[in-house]
């Protein structure tokens, strides 16, 4: 086990180096550069700002100080926010976008694994083709629309109560994070109910339910014992990549509620190519993704004690 | 019992001519796209969706050559129109001054100001209600020394719902009132209120007015809607543009920019899956086929390009790829898909790969000395079509829900290119006063992702063997 940990960990480091570099080279072929959003400075000025960033220094030259920097952790001084460190952007707003992917994540996991399992009870009956229904509206619709609702919904009910009980944009309080997390889970969570569905539907029919059941055990004990614990699995398998995609996903989110997350700060950079905010927040959020997959992948063999054997 | 075994012979049998034919045991042989599509056409929803998936091709290839109106027309006179059944308007000549009504007989102030007055009677439309000016007089009420005129959209409940406060006459006797204000042909609720000359009497009359449609003659021929002003046509009505979806902030035709949108939407949607997914089949095939160590590192690759943030890639390839001045910005989005994305569909074609290539027949063909470009063009690829076809239908969806993504938060395609997710960002902004503008594009994306989803559903259940293997 600690072995495949440290191998896998490994490989991790590997990959967030090949998203550092893939960064580095999808940068630089932007046309122009970070100092051309200030006004038009002398070239003295420019030629001073240019050796105060390491900009004189050839692209190679730039890139071996890039990665001496990143395994110091030092992600450097962001050129539009001035003196601000990229270290502290990251610190500051990483955050928010963190409570807001685990709200969400936590929000369509339970959500999606018990609406999953429900429906394969109810198989084809009332319940079933409700949610099923429910589902594919949640996979087809985009989140944006459901944010805007999301908003519109919480006007009318600060309206109808006559003062502002959920507030409708912002962040702070439980109470901010609420429809947004709602919101940004709705998605995974269809998804996750239909995975939940189709995996238990599978399990039901299983000998060992049949044994279990010919044993005498009470149905809530199957339920849980035998049912969920087999058929959850390949939902823990998902659940990685839809961690990614919901902390990326984030942006929509993030822009309509007006939340103060990373995903804001990112676009902003991309659009004023500020080299060390781009460079900061993508190997982070790549070296973050990398982590949470692995840890789903470890937690898995935990689960489900057939994987460990292999 | 003499004869206690009875020995039958040839005498004893009856030839029976056969008139029935052999039952038939075998069922017409069937090629797997054959029997998949059977199994398709068994899926309801699978077949509506492949209707909604033709009407959406319809809608977008030969739409725009039957709905010839201009996406690109901006009419700041129609800006965010609701959808409507075409409109007619009666010509008018020129707006000419109206001096308004006074009595003279009537006097300015009262003599002496009381508590309350009567409300005032005989509100009238002064000549019929146009599009272009409502004018109102009424008869004047004792004791007051000038009015409010009020408008409203609906009928008023009680003094504090008057609606909007168009105006004020100062003097009891100056009893009519001129609304120019944005009018449009619906039913409005006019309300006048005496005032002592600063304050209010608390008492008002309500009159319905319906405003007719029209348009002046110099108006329209500014936009078209008749040739030249022969002076004549003063009176005559005639068809104002005809805007079934209605506009947008811009007073753009909706429908026409919805088929535009689509054209932009569903050529990512459609192409960027094509291309990886031909890439991937390469990339994938070749890993598979040949196994050992270029397998090792074609796969460790594709890992790498998983690994990548998609959405922060995706923003961050298409500013790479650029966008000159003028252009729409699809192919870097184009690009950016593709690049990102190929390595999904490379992993399972490499899976199937892997196991097609230990079954019989592959063997047998490379004993007849098959090369392996043969072996992997015309065995395996076509027996891992079925996967493929499958992911091709779920990868569509995921690109039009990127653009669409990618759009809203303005990173898309570069304005004045409508895609359906630009217009969603342009819609949600007036969201609260024409949600149509947000809701038009909205459904056709749902509509269009719903439909590629419950295909690709049917799709994988008419392609499964595990399926079939089950009945």
């Amino acid at each position: 086990m600690l072995q495949y940990t440290l191998k896998r960990l490994l490989a991790g480091v590997v990959t967030v180096w090949f998203i550092a570099t893939a960064t580095f080279i999808a940068m630089h072929m932007v046309p122009g550069d970070p100092l051309m959003n200030d006004k038009a400075v002398s070239a003295e000025i420019r030629k001073n700002l240019e050796q105060k960033y390491g900009l004189d220094k050839s692209v190679p030259q730039q890139y071996v100080i890039f990665l001496g920097n990143m395994l110091k952790g030092d992600f450097g001084i962001s050129f539009t926010q001035q003196n601000r460190r990229v270290n502290d952007i990251i610190r500051d707003h990483f955050p928010v976008s963190a409570t807001l992917g685990i709200l969400a994540i936590l929000f369509a996991a339970t959500g999606g694994v018990l609406w999953g399992a429900l429906t394969a009870l109810y198989r084809n009956r009332t319940p079933d083709i409700v949610i099923m229904f429910l589902v594919i509206l949640g996979i087809s619709v985009p989140s944006f629309v459901f944010a805007a609702l999301g908003q519109l919904l919480l006007v009318n009910i600060n309206s109808f109560v006559g003062r502002s009980v959920i507030p409708v944009a912002g962040w702070g309080t439980i109470l901010h994070m609420l429809m947004p997390s709602l919101v940004l889970g709705l998605g995974t969570m269809a998804l996750l109910t239909r995975l939940m569905r189709s995996s238990m539907l599978e399990v039901i029919n299983e000998d060992y339910i049949k044994t279990a059941r010919a044993k005498g055990l009470s149905p809530v004990r199957i339920f849980f014992k035998h049912q969920l614990r087999n058929a959850i699995l390949p939902v823990i398998t998902i659940l990685g990549p839809q961690i990614a995609a919901i902390t990326t996903g984030g942006f929509v989110v993030e822009l309509v509620f007006a939340i103060p997350g990373l995903g804001r700060y990112f676009v902003q950079a991309v659009q004023q190519l500020d080299y060390t905010v781009i460079m900061g927040t993508t190997v982070f959020y790549g070296a973050f993704l990398v982590l949470m997959v692995i840890i789903v992948d470890i937690l898995y063999g935990f689960i489900d004690p057939r994987v460990r054997l292999q | 019992m003499t004869d206690a075994t009875f020995t039958p012979g040839t005498e004893d049998f009856v030839h029976v001519d056969s008139n029935v034919s052999v039952e038939q045991i075998s069922r017409p042989s069937l090629s797997y796209w054959q029997d998949a599509w059977i199994r398709l056409k068994k899926n309801t929803r699978a077949i509506i969706s492949l209707y909604i998936v033709l009407a959406l091709a319809f809608f977008t290839l030969p739409g725009p050559l039957i709905w010839q109106v201009d996406p690109t027309l901006q009419d700041l006179n129609q800006i965010s129109q609701s959808p409507s059944w075409p409109k007619n308007a009666v010509l008018v000549g020129p707006y000419s001054h109206w001096n308004g009504v006074t009595i003279p007989s009537f006097p300015v102030e009262p003599e002496e100001y009381a508590e309350s007055v009567e409300p005032v009677t005989g509100l009238r439309p002064y000549e019929k209600p146009t599009t272009q000016q409502v004018r109102l007089i009424w008869d004047p009420a004792k004791g007051a020394a000038g009015y409010n005129i009020y408008r409203n959209q609906r009928p008023p409940e009680n003094f504090n719902d008057l609606g909007l406060p168009l105006g004020t006459t100062y003097g009891g006797n100056e009893v009519s009132y001129e609304d120019r204000l944005s009018l449009e042909s619906r039913p409005y609720y006019y309300s006048i209120v005496p005032t002592d000359g600063y304050d209010e009497y608390e008492t008002y009359t309500v009159l319905n007015v319906t405003p007719q449609m029209t348009i002046t003659v110099t108006e329209a021929v500014d936009r078209g809607l008749i040739p030249v002003d022969d002076g004549l046509q003063v009176g005559r009505e005639i068809q104002l543009e005809f805007h079934p979806f209605g506009t947008d902030y811009l007073g753009r035709d909706m429908l026409a920019r919805l088929m535009q949108g689509a054209r932009v939407s569903l050529f990512i949607g459609i192409v960027a899956p094509f291309i990886y997914v031909i890439i991937g089949i390469i990339y994938g095939g070749t890993a598979g086929y040949f196994g050992g160590r270029l397998d090792a590192f074609l796969m460790r690759f594709a890992d790498f390009v998983v690994a990548l943030p998609f959405l922060l890639f995706m923003i961050l390839f298409k500013i790479a790829f650029g966008i000159g001045p003028g252009e729409s910005g699809v192919l870097p989005m184009l690009l950016a898909l593709i690049l990102l994305l190929w390595p999904a569909t490379a992993r399972l074609v490499r899976g199937q790969v892997l196991q097609i290539r230990e079954k019989g027949y592959i063997e047998a063909a490379r004993l007849l000395g098959a090369k392996p470009y043969y072996l992997i063009l015309r065995h395996i690829i076509p027996n891992t079509m079925g996967v493929i076809l499958v992911t091709l239908t779920f990868a569509v969806p995921a690109a039009i829900f990127t653009e669409a993504f990618l759009s809203f938060i303005g990173m898309g395609v570069a304005p004045p290119t409508p895609s359906w997710g630009s217009m969603c960002n342009e819609g949600v902004k007036t969201m609260l006063s024409h949600p149509h503008e947000l809701i038009f594009p909205a459904v056709f994306i749902s509509i269009t992702v719903l439909a590629f989803n419950l295909l690709g559903d049917g799709l994988t259940e008419a392609l499964d063997s595990r399926m079939r293997s089950r009945e």
